[in-house]
C-alpha cells in the first residue's frame, strides 16, 4: 500500500485535486471555464489535429484558464513512432513537458497497445517528458512502463466513452497494490459513484472527460465528481472498518426495559 | 510550386513563407504549431522559412479531448 499523499504529487507539480478533466464533446467550450472553478481540478486535457483551413471553429485554448496544468494526449497514433511525433508537437507550443500516450488502433472498443505504449513511454522520458501513459490495467505492462519511466499510470475503467463505469475492478487492484506510481483511473467512469468506488480502492486520481461534458448539466456534475473523488480518497485515508457474514448490534445489548420486569 | 499542406496539394504562384500562408487563412501564429518536412518550426522561424516545391507542412492546433 502507499503511503498517504496529500496533496497530491505528480509529473513535478504538487495538485491540490484529484479529478483530472477533458475538453472534449462539450455541447459549448464556453463552459470550460465554469466546469474547471466547479471542479477545483487543476489539469486538464487536450488533443492535437491539423487545422481546417475550411472550418475554422473557436480555439479550444481561449477556454482553459491560464492557472490549468495541460495535459496533451497522443490520440490518433497508431504506434509508438506517431505518438513521440504528435508528443514533440504538443510540447512546441509551449504548453509544458506532461504528455498523455494514447496509442490505439482498435477502433471498436478503442483499447490501448501496451507494447507501443512503453516504446513511446520510454523514447519520450529520455526526452524530458513527463509521461501518462493510457493502458489496460494489466501488471505486466504497467512494470514495463515503470521501467520506461513514467511518471505515473492511467488505467482505464472501461472503454472510452462507454460511461461503464469500473469494470476493471479487479485488475486496477492489482496495480494499485504492486506498482509504485501513482494510479489515476481513466475512461469509462460514468456517474461520481464509480470515481468513488476508484478512491476508496486507493486510486491517486481520476480523469473524466465524457460523463461530465456529455452530462444535461457539465458545470454540476462537475462538481459531483469532484465532491466524490474527494469522499472516495477520504474513505481511503481513513480506512475501510472490518465486514462481517452475521449482525453486530451497534446499540448495546444489555439494560432493555424488559429486564428484571415480571 | 506545389506544397502539400495538411495532406492537401495547394499550388503557389509565387515563392511564400509559413508566416504569409498562415496570414493568408487568418491564423494566429501563436496558436498552432507547424512541422516542415517533419521538423518542427520555431514561431520565430515562421517569417523566415519559405516553402518550397513538393515540401510537406503539418499545421496543427489543440482541439477538445480527453
Amino acid at each position: 500500500m502507499k503511503p498517504n499523499n496529500d496533496p497530491f504529487e505528480v509529473g513535478g507539480k504538487t495538485l491540490s485535486s484529484r479529478l483530472f478533466i477533458g475538453t472534449g464533446k462539450y455541447s459549448s467550450d464556453r463552459m470550460i471555464p465554469e466546469v474547471c472553478k466547479s471542479t477545483g481540478s487543476n489539469v486538464i486535457t487536450v488533443a492535437l489535429r491539423r487545422v481546417d483551413f475550411n472550418a475554422i471553429t473557436d480555439n479550444v485554448m481561449q477556454h482553459i484558464p491560464s492557472h490549468m496544468q495541460l495535459m496533451p494526449n497522443t490520440s490518433g497514433a497508431r504506434d509508438a513512432h506517431e505518438a513521440v511525433r504528435i508528443a514533440r508537437l504538443a510540447r512546441a507550443t509551449g504548453c509544458g513537458n506532461w504528455i498523455k500516450i494514447e496509442v490505439i488502433t482498435d477502433n471498436k472498443y478503442l483499447l490501448p497497445d501496451g507494447y507501443q505504449t512503453a516504446k513511446a513511454t520510454e523514447i519520450l522520458t529520455n526526452d524530458g517528458f513527463a509521461v501518462f501513459p493510457y493502458i489496460n490495467p494489466d501488471l505486466y505492462v504497467a512494470r514495463d512502463l515503470v521501467n520506461a519511466g513514467a511518471v505515473a499510470i492511467m488505467p482505464l475503467g472501461a472503454p472510452i466513452g462507454t460511461n461503464r463505469g469500473l469494470r476493471t475492478e479487479e485488475m486496477i487492484h492489482i496495480l494499485i497494490e504492486d506498482i509504485d506510481l501513482p494510479i489515476i483511473v481513466d475512461a469509462g467512469l460514468g456517474k461520481p459513484s464509480h470515481a468513488c468506488q476508484a478512491m476508496e480502492a486507493g486510486a491517486d486520481a481520476c480523469l473524466v472527460n465524457t460523463a461530465i461534458a456529455t452530462s444535461e448539466n457539465p458545470v454540476l456534475m462537475g462538481k459531483a465528481f469532484a465532491d466524490a473523488i474527494q469522499a472516495g480518497r477520504n474513505s481511503f485515508l481513513a480506512g475501510k472498518a472490518p465486514t462481517s457474514q452475521w449482525a453486530a448490534a451497534s446499540s448495546p445489548l444489555t439494560g432493555f426495559l424488559r429486564e428484571g420486569s415480571s | 510550386m506545389i506544397v502539400a499542406i495538411n495532406g492537401e496539394k495547394v499550388s503557389f504562384m509565387d515563392p511564400i513563407t509559413i508566416a504569409s500562408f498562415l496570414d493568408s487563412k487568418s491564423i494566429q501564429p501563436d496558436s498552432v504549431v507547424v512541422e516542415h518536412n517533419k521538423i518542427i518550426v520555431p514561431s520565430e522561424d515562421y517569417q523566415t522559412t519559405w516553402l518550397n516545391h513538393q515540401d510537406n507542412l503539418e499545421i496543427l492546433r489543440f482541439v477538445g479531448g480527453g
